[in-house]
């Protein structure tokens, strides 16, 4: 009895883990057609690949979205770390609430996000507008740009916005769970508080930075609609371009570009598992041989 | 030394004065204005006028919701009792998908859905059309599949999956192993060790879940569009008619927006009170 | 004589390849309470588990009421387990956890005359026994309460009771009291014999703790390395260990190299001693326990063995005082004084001398050198005296 509902469990979970695949696996078989479409296949064909480096369009974009989300996780994770180590060290009634608003991009819905973000910097930039207008007007030393339209600095900040919650989700704990006393420890021994923010705190909390910073990439690489309201039309994302291209031909360019995404994660995530799954075993073997 | 410290929270106050809370104000601002700058409330008397689209929005994600519950809980479970090896491969698998982008894991639906896609070319080559044809004593060529509800609910569902597994996961695994001895031992059955146990033990992960699941879905607009066609208007598709899109409202739009907010606030209120999870659910 | 209810025959049980339990034989019976002993890992738990029907032997047979039990699962099984950490259900209230057990339970329709048919228990009997027990374990007031909001004390209580509410036929108790201070922990020593007592039933009690072993229970099974080392009343254990192992895992001992000579003389550091024991072979090497207690301080002309005393700590009810013979240490415990560095005698009577059969854990045990590493320059100039005088016998 017990062995038929194993069997029947693993099925399930097959079942799903097929559902959750088979589409890529599809999506990367077709990248390889010699043919134009998706649902025939014509033989076997690296064109696409070389038709995709030539795209300016694609490669521009692609370049666009690695560039942003590399940026912004970067700022997000150093900004996010200081901020996590500001909130932990508050009183707790100065916390809560702005740990409420701290959530809210992660938890609001992409598009309100979106929207509220476009609508911000629209006001802004009237106001801005105005503001270099009568700048101008009163001296001819330096002459400031009247018109700013939404472009690649937009779509920074949107996607820092919305990262720095995740590192702080993920910083956060880890201080909580650090050892209140080490720090005290560093400085009775005769460190500054900054060589002990240094030597203490930082070493302790590096993988709930780590982590952190990961998880914004996967944020920020997997946007879409954020960018799509914040980048206007001076800047386009890998997902805003596909959006555009559904709107009217698609070629299996973005099959190929998708499986060279696929194969980068896969192999981005097989390297962290395998380190983490080796240094596991290294401590183990140690604790074992003491 | 610790105040000190609380100082480096400063700069991302001010950030997040500028780039959160200002922004929600001004949609607020918007929401209650007319298109001429007064305090009005016809906004929110025209969302009136499209409640068929915010029906169906919900109808739309609360089916996607309990189907990614049916599919998740159980895969969950069962992931849970399954050894480390299999627990950290199937983790991986599992956020994968993730990574690649939305839009790519929406777009790779379409080829399978359309009308001569690779899943009617496999219903046409094993019959089933022909049989379809015959029972029911119709002419179809192929069934239709994209540009449907059914297919937004898909794309939904295919989506947002991880997100009702991973919080489920993450609680279930917590789970004191000793509870569930202790309830063998006084005379459960696994059925009843599920039934009184681990499901009620379980259920801020499951709270937690239907929160991911159900906001994006309610609030998509990429997924209508690409898996429906355009033809079914969605909230997420009204939202962005009025900004970017051909009707031009943005007072209209802050409005529905103002709502969608008020619904992820209710969301965030439940999940506080009664969820756990959703912190391991959004990390790796 | 109480019938036997519990039988385990040859059990053998290993983790990956790592033997855990080494043919274990052991027979349990009905209103006994009985305590496995042993140091961490040497097998008591992974015992009690068997029993419970929460992990499976590799080999070997659980019998109960002479029924092969080794396929039957924990819920079918007339036994019920006061884990470790309590396991009380976080989401219910102590009455609902108390009450779990009798609502999963099933007997047969008095109203059906072919018994087949199986009813749950009537409300108003769960009612009546869940109170019964609360007034039992004096938490009656509580039931509203959830198990976060009761103290360790409180919540072990009701671990018991959801246990014994069901009325099994065997309690097994994983060192419940573990988490407990030190009072409360003696305290819930006399009350759970009591309950034992009161109730009627089968104990099956796992502890490392000899000394709770030793006041609560009516037999031991001392174990070690998946092994039982020895089987019997606190008293047989206490005053006749079969092994070092056992000697030094009771209460204090000084354990030292001996000889038979012949049957009730032993001899010891060239000396003879009169005793108690006999039944060895003629010069038969064997293990020599005396306990702390069993050494009387005379002075040195009357002393069966002479010595210099190394350490002095006082403890409360008596004098520890670690006492060198010719570089082997011996823990003495009195209520006299003596300073350190004195040169005192030691006289042991007859029956506080047991002789054991040499094991694999002589050599091992019983000997006090850790507690007086300080003194060991007065050793070596003591070393030469003793040498000396070894000759005066009187």
């Amino acid at each position: 009895m017990k062995k038929n509902n194993s069997f029947l469990n693993r099925l399930f979970m097959v079942l799903v883990f097929v559902f959750l695949y088979a589409p890529i696996v599809l999506l990367i078989v077709f990248s390889f057609n010699a043919g134009n479409s998706n649902t025939v296949w014509k033989g076997f064909s690296l064109d696409w690949y070389a038709k995709l480096l030539h795209d300016r369009l694609i490669m521009q974009s692609v370049y666009t979205t690695l560039l942003v989300s590399l940026l912004a996780t970067v700022i997000a994770t150093v900004a996010g770390t200081f901020a996590a180590i500001g909130f932990y060290a508050m009183r707790r009634k100065l916390r809560d609430p702005l740990m409420t608003i701290n959530n809210i991009p992660m938890m609001n819905a992409d598009i309100v996000t979106g929207v509220s973000l476009c609508l911000f910097f629209v006001a802004f930039f009237g106001l801005w507008s105005d503001f270099a207008s009568w700048f101008n007007g009163m001296q001819h030393l330096v002459r400031l740009p009247t018109r700013l339209t939404m472009g690649f600095g937009t779509l920074l900040i949107a996607h820092i916005c919305f990262n720095i919650p995740y590192v702080i989700l993920s910083v956060g704990p880890k201080l909580r769970q650090m050892d209140k006393n080490l720090v005290d420890a560093a400085m009775d021994l005769g460190c500054t508080w900054m060589q002990a923010f240094r030597k203490v705190i930082l070493p302790e909390i590096k993988p709930g930075i780590v982590s952190g910073a990961l998880t914004a990439f996967t944020m920020s690489i997997d946007d879409f609609v954020i960018s799509y309201f914040t980048a206007g039309s001076s800047a386009s994302t890998l997902a805003m371009t596909i959006y555009g291209m559904t709107k009217k031909r698609v070629t299996p360019e973005i099959n190929a570009i998708s499986t060279l995404l696929f194969v980068t994660v896969l192999v981005l995530l097989a390297i962290v598992n395998i380190r983490e799954a080796r240094q596991e075993r290294r401590r183990s073997a140690e604790l074992h041989r003491t | 030394m610790k105040n000190k410290l609380s100082h480096f929270a400063i700069p991302y106050v001010i950030w997040m004065a500028l780039f959160v809370v200002a922004p929600i104000i001004i949609v607020v601002i918007y929401a209650f204005s007319s298109a001429s700058g007064g305090f009005t409330l016809a906004n929110f008397a025209r969302m009136g006028t499209y409640a068929v689209v915010f029906t169906r929005s919900f109808k739309l994600a609360i089916i996607a919701t309990i189907i990614c519950l049916l599919i998740g809980y159980p895969v969950s479970y069962m992931m849970s009792k399954e050894g480390p090896r299999f627990q950290r491969i199937a983790m991986v698998l599992i956020m994968l998908p993730m990574w690649m982008n939305f839009l790519l894991r929406t777009y790779s639906w379409m080829s399978i859905l359309e009308n001569n896609g690779l899943l009617n070319q496999l219903f046409q080559k094993i019959g089933l059309i022909v049989l379809y044809n015959q029972v029911f004593g119709t002419d179809l060529q192929y069934f239709r599949l994209i540009n449907t509800q059914g297919a937004v609910v898909l794309g939904m569902v295919y989506n947002y999956l991880p997100f009702m597994i991973l919080p489920i996961y993450s609680v279930i695994i917590k789970l004191d192993r000793s509870l569930i001895e202790a309830a063998h031992d006084l005379g459960a059955n696994t059925f009843n060790v599920f039934r009184r146990v681990i499901l009620p033990l379980s259920l801020p992960g499951v709270l937690s879940g239907i929160t991911m699941v159900f906001v994006p879905s309610v609030s998509t607009f990429a997924i209508s569009k690409m898996l429906g066609g355009g033809t079914e208007m969605m909230l997420g598709d009204l939202i962005e008619q009025q900004f970017l899109g051909g009707a031009y409202n943005p007072q209209l739009g802050a409005a529905i927006s103002l709502v969608m907010m008020v619904i992820v606030v209710v969301c965030m209120w439940v999940m506080n009170r009664f969820g756990e999870g959703e912190e391991q659910a959004v990390m790796m | 004589m109480s019938k036997e209810l519990i039988r385990l025959r040859d059990l053998c049980m290993a983790f990956d390849d790592e033997p855990v339990l080494n043919h274990i034989n052991l027979y349990i019976n009905d209103k006994e309470f009985l305590t496995l002993l042993g140091p961490s890992g040497c097998g008591k738990t992974t015992t009690l588990r068997i029993i419970g029907g929460f992990a499976t032997p590799t080999s070997g047979d659980v019998l109960f009421d002479g029924v092969r039990i080794n396929d039957v699962p924990p819920y079918q099984r007339q036994i019920n387990t006061v884990f470790q950490k309590y396991a009380l259900f976080p989401h219910l209230n102590v009455y609902e956890n108390i009450a779990f057990g009798l609502r999963m339970q099933r007997r047969p329709d008095p109203n059906d005359p072919t018994g087949k048919r199986k009813v749950k228990i009537p409300e108003e009997e769960i009612d009546q026994r869940v109170m019964e027990m609360l007034e039992v374990i004096s938490l009656k007031g509580f039931e509203h309460r959830k198990p976060d909001a009761l103290s360790g004390g409180q919540q072990q209580r009701v671990a018991i009771a959801r246990a014994l509410v069901n009325r099994p036929k065997v309690l097994l108790l994983d060192e419940p009291l573990g988490a407990l201070d030190l009072k409360l922990r003696k305290d819930m020593q006399i009350e759970l014999k009591r309950i034992q007592q009161q109730v009627g039933i089968t104990f099956i009690y796992v502890t490392h703790d000899q000394e709770e072993a030793l006041t609560m229970s009516d037999t031991i099974v001392v174990m070690d390395k998946g092994c039982i080392q020895q089987i019997g009343t606190p008293e047989d254990i206490y005053n006749e260990p079969k092994n070092a192992f056992v000697a030094d895992f009771i209460g204090e001992s000084n354990i030292i190299d001996g000889v038979m000579v012949r049957d009730k003389v032993v001899k010891m550091y060239g000396r003879e001693f009169a005793c108690l024991d006999g039944g060895f072979g003629e010069n038969e090497p064997v293990d020599v326990v005396i306990r702390p207690e069993d050494i009387d301080i005379v002075p040195v002309e009357q002393g069966q063995l002479v010595g210099t005393v190394t350490n002095v700590t006082f403890k409360g009810m008596q004098y520890d005082i670690i006492v060198d013979f010719r570089g082997f240490k011996w823990l003495i415990q009195t209520t006299d004084h003596s300073p350190v560095g004195a040169r005192i005698g030691i006289k042991i009577d007859p029956d506080g001398i047991h002789v054991m059969k040499k094991s694999q854990y002589s050599g091992m045990f019983g000997d006090y050198s850790s507690f007086s590493e300080e003194y060991d320059e007065l050793d070596d100039a003591s070393l030469a005296l003793d040498e000396e005088e070894s000759g005066d016998e009187e």
